[in-house]
């Protein structure tokens, strides 16, 4: 029963093959990805049921033991993580038909984001550092694909320089694993944990942790490494910024998560205290940046870098009420992102344009759309009951706890100006007189938003039925904190 | 010998961030390239190059070559060939659709 462990992985990598078939076949490809992406859906849900009953999965591949072999690990994190990714998938692939156009539909859009999730979910579930740099490279491939196409003056300029500065990471990255394995002899996570516990030098490897952060901040656009971001986020279809706001940074900053909770946990006080101030740099950044540009998707790109700021907060507080905000925040965020960038591709569709001070009005055609935006806007900024706050208040908790008043109050203050640039879009276009630009076109409006509606539902549900998600992130954070139980798992079996 | 081939990777890992940081397209794609190797001969060197006989699957066997950095390596060169040959396909259709090479005249308006 092992084998399940590698379903999230191999299953849309055949959809991506069977899809690759038949190119110029929309409408069959179109209905062959919606349904295997809703199967797909049904598969995850019963592995995450089995994780939560039955304990860590851990799969040997090749029956070599987990020293030797490739080890896949579903933890109850990873598992919660790949669920969450699929969800998103489904409802991107109902999004993308609307939005995007039929030759950006037949140039293998439905292959590339197959092999997206199927890259994503690898990097969540794997349980070696090399295995992570392989699916890094698969989601990259992918991405690379997907940013693309459209094939625009700016798009091309833009996805050149998110190649070359996601190629240069990579290639830092395997560079920190080769230190790693001159180091400790290994490249297996739990292995890794295990002899850097029982290391001498520890000055050597704290170098390796900060160079591996290094790594991953760039992927997860921490201060000061966002500078890529917002310009390459911006470019595509919105569908492809939505899966890419709502899965690629994350993967950059679970596996922050994943290496600083099971690795390097013995010199916290350089590291983690590194990280309460990259939070809080990366916070206000992020929210200032949201600030000061008048294109409506370009506000909600850089709403993704303040997020990574309040995950990155509760790593770097290293208590379990901080891990468990983290873990809540990163689930409520990948869902949010998702819905926020298929709002913002229906209101630019609605109102005509995208710069803000030209559209006004779209409410009155489109009130759906029009209170679609304005709880998003709460659920980003954290207003109660919508998942935002809960996430927000563990994580003030866990700073309070430790008396980091500062960074209590900078967490604060960035969530007011992440309201004020969201509500902005509100006031601004969807309130208020309405203009002539404003399009006609009901029925694709209303399909835009749909996936939406969808995915704010789940982060209501988050946020009013918090009793039931919290005991599950408060198992993790466990879980993290303790580390035995997934080093046992992976190793003594 | 392994000193010998980290200040040869060392001198890859400069080259490549010189060529990285010009505004030639083709130029920063041969610096990416110069970079991953430097990377894969770095991992080389953290394997031990040498130590006599190569890997064996039998007990007892001490004086092997180390197997894993092998495979990490030959992993590591197909995906930056992979990645390499895409960054040329995409600066050459970068340079036919912008109708320059240079990075610096690709700026532009940011509005489309």
């Amino acid at each position: 029963m092992n084998n399940i462990a590698v379903l999230p992985i191999i299953l849309p990598l055949l959809a991506a093959i069977i899809v690759a078939f038949f190119p110029r076949k929309l409408q069959l490809v179109r209905f062959l990805s919606q349904g295997l992406s809703l199967i797909f859906l049904g598969v995850i849900g019963w592995i995450t049921w089995k994780v939560y009953t039955g304990g860590i999965i851990v799969l040997q591949s090749g029956g070599w033991d987990a020293p030797f072999g490739i080890s896949i690990v579903a933890d109850y994190l990873s598992v919660l993580l790949v669920l969450t990714t699929f969800i998103i998938g489904a409802a991107a692939v109902f999004y993308a038909p609307h939005a995007l156009s039929l030759e950006q539909e037949s140039f293998y859009f439905y292959t590339f984001y197959f092999m997206l999730i199927s890259g994503v979910s690898g990097a969540f579930l794997t349980g070696d550092l090399f295995n992570l740099f392989v699916f890094f490279e698969v989601l990259l491939m992918a991405s690379y694909g997907l940013i693309i196409l459209g094939n625009g003056k700016i798009q091309l300029r833009e996805s050149l320089k998110y190649v070359l500065i996601n190629l240069f990471s990579s290639m830092l990255f395997v560079t920190a694993v080769a230190f790693i394995y001159s180091a400790v002899g290994t490249v297996n996570l739990a292995q890794i944990a295990e002899r850097v516990e029982s290391a001498e030098q520890q000055g050597v490897l704290t170098a390796i942790g900060i160079l591996l952060f290094f790594v991953f901040a760039v992927k997860a656009a921490i201060f000061p490494l966002y500078y890529w971001l917002p310009n390459s986020y911006v470019v595509p279809n919105p569908v492809v910024s939505a899966l890419f706001g709502a899965l690629l940074t994350k993967v950059g900053i679970y596996s922050i998560m994943r290496v600083f909770t099971l690795i390097f946990v013995h010199d916290t006080g350089l590291t983690h205290e590194l990280f309460i101030w990259l939070a809080m740099f990366t916070m206000i950044f992020g929210a200032i940046g949201a600030l000061s540009t008048n294109n409506v998707k370009l506000i909600i790109t850089y709403n993704i870098i303040p997020a990574i700021g309040f995950i990155l907060m509760g790593i770097g507080l290293h208590s379990e009420i901080g891990i468990a905000g983290s873990v809540y925040y990163l689930l409520h965020d990948m869902v949010i992102k998702g819905a926020l960038f298929f709002l913002a591709g229906a209101l630019i569709v609605a109102a005509g344009t995208k710069d803000l001070k030209k559209m006004s009005g779209v409410i009155h055609k489109y009130p759906l759309l029009g209170w679609m935006i304005f709880i998003s806007a709460l659920v980003l900024a954290g207003i109660p009951p919508f998942s935002g706050f809960i996430g927000k208040l563990l994580l003030l908790q866990g700073a309070l706890a430790q008396e980091e008043y500062l960074l209590s109050i900078v967490a604060l203050a960035s969530s007011l100006l992440i309201l004020f640039s969201m509500i902005r879009i509100f006031v601004e276009g969807v309130w208020g007189e309405e203009s002539k630009l404003v399009t006609t076109e009901k029925k694709k409006v209303n399909r835009l938003t749909i996936p939406a509606v969808v995915l704010i539902a789940i982060s209501i549900f988050m946020g009013i039925g918090a009793e039931y998600i919290y005991p599950h992130t408060e198992t993790i954070a466990e879980m993290l904190m303790e580390r035995t139980e997934y080093i046992n798992s992976v190793l003594k079996e | 010998m392994e000193i010998v081939m980290s200040v040869l990777a060392s001198i890859l890992f400069a080259t490549g961030v010189y060529n990285l940081l010009q505004k030639q397209l083709l130029r920063i794609v041969i610096g990416t390239a110069l970079i991953s190797h430097g990377a894969h001969l770095f991992i080389l060197t953290m394997g031990k190059l040498k130590r006599g006989a190569p890997p064996v699957l039998v007990d007892r066997v001490s004086d092997y070559a180390d197997p894993l950095p092998q495979a990490l390596i030959l992993t590591s060169i197909v995906i930056s060939f992979g990645v390499t040959s895409f960054l040329l396909v995409l600066s050459y259709r970068a340079y036919t659709i912008n109708q320059t090479d240079n990075m610096e005249e690709m700026r532009g308006s940011n509005d489309e």
